[in-house]
This record gives C-alpha cells, sequence and structure tokens, in this order.
C-alpha cells in the first residue's frame, strides 16, 4: 500500500510537468491545427533560463531562498513567452496559409535549429549541466512514505498555474477570443479580433508553461542538456493526443496519467526498463477506443 | 455611405465577381439578390475584409478600404453576419454577445448595448448562460444579429438571415431588420435568396448573376419587372 501510494506521488510530480508542456501543444493545435515540435525545445531553454538566471537573483537575494526561486521562475517564463512568440513570428507566421504539411515539417525544422545550436559550445554546449538549488530542500516521511519538499513545490506550482491559466481562458477578454478564434478564426476578426495578436498571446501562454515545467524538471532531475526536451517533450505531446488534442483540461489529465502510468510500469520488478514501452502501450489501447482522446470530441472535425 | 465601383474577386484562378458596382445610401436598406453561387456572399466578404479584392474599390464614407484587414473595418462601424451565422458555439450566448463587443472597453456602453440587444430579442436574454451550440436555428440567427449590434455598427450587412428558418421566424427577423433600420438609423445591405421579402422591406435592390450586377433600381419597381419575377420571386 505504502508502495502503491508512494508511486502515485512519484507519477503525479512527474505527470504535472508533462501536463505544463502537454497544455502548450495543446492550445497551439486549438488555434492553429497544427503541432508545434519545437514545444519541447521551449521546455528545454526555459530550464537554462534558470539555470544562468540562478546566479544572477542569488547576487541580490540569499540563496536558495523561496522569493528567489520564485523569481527565477517567473523570469524564465517571461523569457520563454517572448522566445515562443518569436518562433510563431519568424517561423510560423510568414507560412500561415500553406498547407498544415508546411508548417508542420518547418516545426521540425525550428526544434532541430534550435537543439543543435544550443549544443554549440559558443552557446549551452552538449554536456549535461548540474541545475543550481534554488530552493531549501527537505524531505517528509510518514506513514513509511517520503515526500520531498521539490514534489510538493512541482504540486503547488502546477496547480497555481493550472489555475491562472484556467482563469485567463475562461473569464477574461482575451481569453474569449482565444477560444473565439479557435472556433472560427473568420467569425473571431468580423469581432475586431486581430488574430495574429491571439495566436501571439498563445504561444506566450504556452511557452510560459513549458518554461515553469522545464524548470520543476530541472529541480527534481538535477542535469540539464540541450537535447533533453526531445524526450520529455515527445511525451507532453502524446499526453496532450490522449487527452483530447485542442482540450486544455484534457492534456492536463493526460499529462497526470502518463506520468503515473509511467511510474507505476517502472516500478515493476524486472520491467522498468520497458517502463516508455509499457506506459505507451496502455495509451495505444485507450486511443483505439477512444481515438479522439480522453475528453476529446468524438466527432469528425469540422470543416 | 458605402460605394464599390469595378470590385472584382477570385479564389485562386476562378473569378467569383467579376465587375460589380453597388452604392448603398446612408440610412438605406439596400439588398442584394440573386441564385446560388452568383457572387453575393463575395460581395459581402470582400467589403467586410475577408477575401482582398483582385481589382476595384471599396468606399465607406469616403475612405478606401478594399484590402483592409476583416478586424480593422469593424473599428469604423462596420459590421457583417456572416452567412451559415458563424456563432462561436463552444461560446455561451453571453460570451458571444462580449465577443460582439471586444473593442468596446467601456462597461457601461457594453450594458447598454446589452439591454438593446435583449429589448429586440428577448429570447436571448432567456438564453443568456446557454451554450450557443445548443441553440436553435432561428435563435442563432438572433444571436449572430445581436452580436453584429454588440459593436455598434454603423454599416450592417447581413448573408441571408432567412436560410434554414421557420417561415414565421423569418418574418420576426425581418421585422426586427426594418426595426434596427429605423429606430438605430443603421444602414442596411441585405443579401437574400428571398427575393420578395427583401424588396418588400428595402429601398434599393441590385440583382448580381455570376459575379456582374445585371439589374438595379428602387424595390418596388424591380418587384414589378417581369424578369426578377420569373426568375427570383417564383411567380
Ligand atoms: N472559398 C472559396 N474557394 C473557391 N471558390 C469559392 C469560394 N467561395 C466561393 N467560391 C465560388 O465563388 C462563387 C460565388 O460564391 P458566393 O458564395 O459568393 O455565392 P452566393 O451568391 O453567396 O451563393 P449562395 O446563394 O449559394 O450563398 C461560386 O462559384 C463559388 O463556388
Ligand atoms: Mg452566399
Amino acid at each position: 500500500m505504502a508502495e502503491f501510494l508512494q508511486q502515485l506521488i512519484n507519477g503525479l510530480a512527474l505527470g504535472a510537468i508533462y501536463a505544463l508542456i502537454a497544455l502548450g501543444y495543446t492550445m497551439v493545435y486549438g488555434v492553429l491545427r497544427f503541432i508545434n515540435f519545437a514545444h519541447g525545445d521551449v521546455f528545454m531553454l526555459g530550464a537554462f533560463a534558470g539555470y544562468y538566471l540562478a546566479p544572477l537573483v542569488n547576487r541580490c537575494l540569499p540563496a536558495q531562498s523561496y522569493l528567489g526561486g520564485a523569481i527565477v521562475l517567473v523570469l524564465a517564463m517571461l523569457i520563454c513567452a517572448v522566445l515562443g512568440m518569436l518562433i510563431e513570428f519568424l517561423a510560423y507566421r510568414p507560412l500561415r496559409n500553406r498547407p498544415k504539411l508546411t508548417v508542420l515539417i518547418t516545426a521540425i525544422g525550428v526544434s532541430l535549429f534550435i537543439e543543435y545550436s544550443c549544443q554549440h559550445e559558443a552557446i549551452f554546449g552538449a554536456a549535461p549541466r548540474k541545475f543550481p538549488d534554488l530552493i531549501p530542500t527537505t524531505a517528509w516521511h510518514f506513514w513509511g512514505l517520503v515526500l520531498s519538499s521539490n514534489q510538493v513545490i512541482v504540486l503547488a506550482t502546477t496547480l497555481l498555474l493550472l489555475g491562472g491559466l484556467s482563469y485567463i481562458v475562461k473569464r477574461t477578454r482575451i481569453g474569449t477570443a482565444m477560444r473565439a478564434v479557435a472556433f472560427n478564426e473568420q467569425a473571431a476578426a468580423l469581432m475586431g479580433v486581430n488574430i495574429n495578436s491571439i495566436i501571439s498571446f498563445t504561444f506566450a501562454l504556452g511557452s510560459a508553461l513549458a518554461a515553469a515545467g522545464g524548470i520543476l524538471f530541472a529541480m527534481n532531475y538535477a542535469s540539464i542538456e540541450p537535447l533533453m526536451g526531445v524526450q520529455t517533450g515527445l511525451k507532453a505531446f502524446i499526453a496532450a493526443v490522449f487527452g483530447g488534442i485542442g482540450n486544455l483540461p484534457g492534456a492536463a489529465l493526460g499529462g497526470g496519467i502518463l506520468g503515473v502510468i509511467e511510474t507505476y510500469a517502472g516500478g515493476i520488478p524486472g520491467l522498468s526498463n520497458y517502463r516508455d514501452g509499457i506506459a505507451f502501450a496502455i495509451l495505444i489501447l485507450v486511443l483505439l477506443f477512444r481515438p479522439a482522446g480522453l475528453l476529446g470530441k468524438q466527432q469528425t472535425e469540422k470543416v | 455611405m458605402l460605394e464599390i465601383k469595378n470590385l472584382q474577386v477570385s479564389y485562386g484562378c476562378i473569378a467569383a465577381l467579376h465587375d460589380v458596382s453597388l452604392k448603398v445610401e446612408q440610412g438605406r436598406i439596400v439588398t442584394l439578390i440573386g441564385s446560388n453561387g452568383a457572387g453575393k456572399s463575395t460581395t459581402l466578404r470582400a467589403i467586410s475584409g475577408l477575401v482582398r479584392p483582385t481589382a476595384g474599390a471599396i468606399f465607406y464614407n469616403g475612405q478606401s478600404i478594399g484590402g483592409r484587414p476583416a478586424h480593422q473595418l469593424v473599428k469604423l462601424g462596420l459590421a457583417h453576419v456572416p452567412e451559415g451565422r458563424m456563432i462561436f458555439a463552444n461560446l455561451t450566448v453571453h460570451e458571444n454577445l462580449m465577443m460582439g463587443a471586444y473593442l468596446q472597453r467601456d462597461k457601461a456602453v457594453i450594458q447598454r448595448e446589452l439591454d438593446f440587444v435583449f429589448t429586440t430579442f428577448p429570447r436571448l436574454k432567456e438564453r443568456d448562460k446557454q451554450v450557443a451550440g445548443t441553440l436553435s436555428g432561428g435563435e442563432q440567427q438572433m444571436l449572430a444579429i445581436g452580436r453584429a449590434l454588440m459593436s455598434q455598427p454603423r454599416f450592417l450587412m447581413m448573408d441571408e438571415p432567412s436560410l434554414g428558418i421557420a417561415p414565421l421566424l423569418v418574418k420576426t427577423i425581418f421585422e426586427k431588420v426594418v426595426e434596427i433600420n429605423r429606430e438605430r438609423g443603421i444602414t442596411i445591405l441585405l443579401v437574400e435568396q428571398n427575393a420578395n421579402l427583401a424588396l418588400e422591406i428595402s429601398h434599393r435592390g441590385y440583382v448580381l448573376e455570376t459575379g456582374h450586377i445585371i439589374l438595379e433600381g428602387d424595390s418596388a419597381s424591380l418587384r414589378k419587372n417581369t424578369d426578377i419575377e420569373r426568375a427570383y420571386l417564383g411567380r
């Protein structure tokens, strides 16, 4: 039982990070109907932003303070929001009226460009780096379980960000416009909505969440490198599809479930090396029965 | 208020409008009739900036607006109720109306416009919190018109408001169109397949055929025109 609960906690902490990244994939899909394959790299850039920001912030604040950690997180989110908008503006906007396949391939190109230029010595270099401890770490032991302060921070920050996102999307003027654009771009334009600014905003929002995911991931796994976004990004993308691409609660749910399944699969004695295989086999099975994902609309796409 | 000169629009290499010129005087209801595929919707889409004209000019209050993107024209008081209504089915009725007032930041003004829309279409008030996709066809049409009114237009274009709506409701909608025109002084360009009704409530009419204006005149005389009778009025 304790083992079961322990894995659940570990799984949720991992799933929370997938969820944060998955939201970016799903939001961009919602407004532009294409998969931004460079999104996983924004996650990586978020972690690196944190890596370089931490010593700067520590000049004014004592190292390993909660306030310092929060400032690093927010600044990294802002930087990635700008980077996300820049990627959209430079790479995707010029192709707005081109076939989706063209944009998709461009996204893969952007992703490779970021990954391989960041491996250059002049930028980050290919070697893994140790991520600094942003906040004091402790661990609580109870009922035979271990709960690390980092896990609590991951879960709390994720819940906070999901709450914020939900508020923006559901309650604000720009969030309503985002949903309107996702449903019918032309009708939204007829309301006076500048589609380009809404798309920029969507990229900013998704990239900021990915950056938060990057920092939380780095806090828990300690080492970062330019290719760290490849696998995690892919998994988050699959989590978004699993939850129902284009559906925000679906992305969060899909991320959480993927993290938990993966962690449980990793805990099966003798099979821990196959945990990704087992996790994806389960997802494929579910998608066979619900092709549009857990919360996706089970219908053909509108044209 | 609105003047189009020799407008030409193509989709890819297919020309939809060859040469369309028309004029809408302030305070009037002008109707554009024509059979399927004549280019009526394309004309409206060119005016509201959803498609770029390949040639010709569009003047709105003396200002050339041809080729300007749609979202910039809303500020000038142009509104377009598009064909097929295009309401935001995933948003509530209230959110749809708020999208109509997207550029208006003054809460008091928004509330005033909302009250006005609700007096015109009381049904919408009852459905305020309902998801718009679950409204009936007629209610969706009211919402589409209400949403356009929320932007406080001076010039309103409507594309087949009677499409797919029960005859009794069509009459109500047309009465509302007249009311919007008379009481709010909003100039209206109305596209209709239901030529009879459209000519009944409008001051002037244009007949579009395969991308050309083939006839124009005041509505009363167009109704008496035997060619139109045969082609569009089904008498
Ligand atoms: N997006 C498009 N791509 C290609 N051709 C189009 C497009 N939209 C319209 N057309 C063509 O342009 C012509 C005019 O279409 P339009 O929709 O303006 O006609 P309409 O008069 O509004 O017809 P209806 O009464 O059926 O609504 C038609 O031949 C149509 O096939
Ligand atoms: Mg039409």
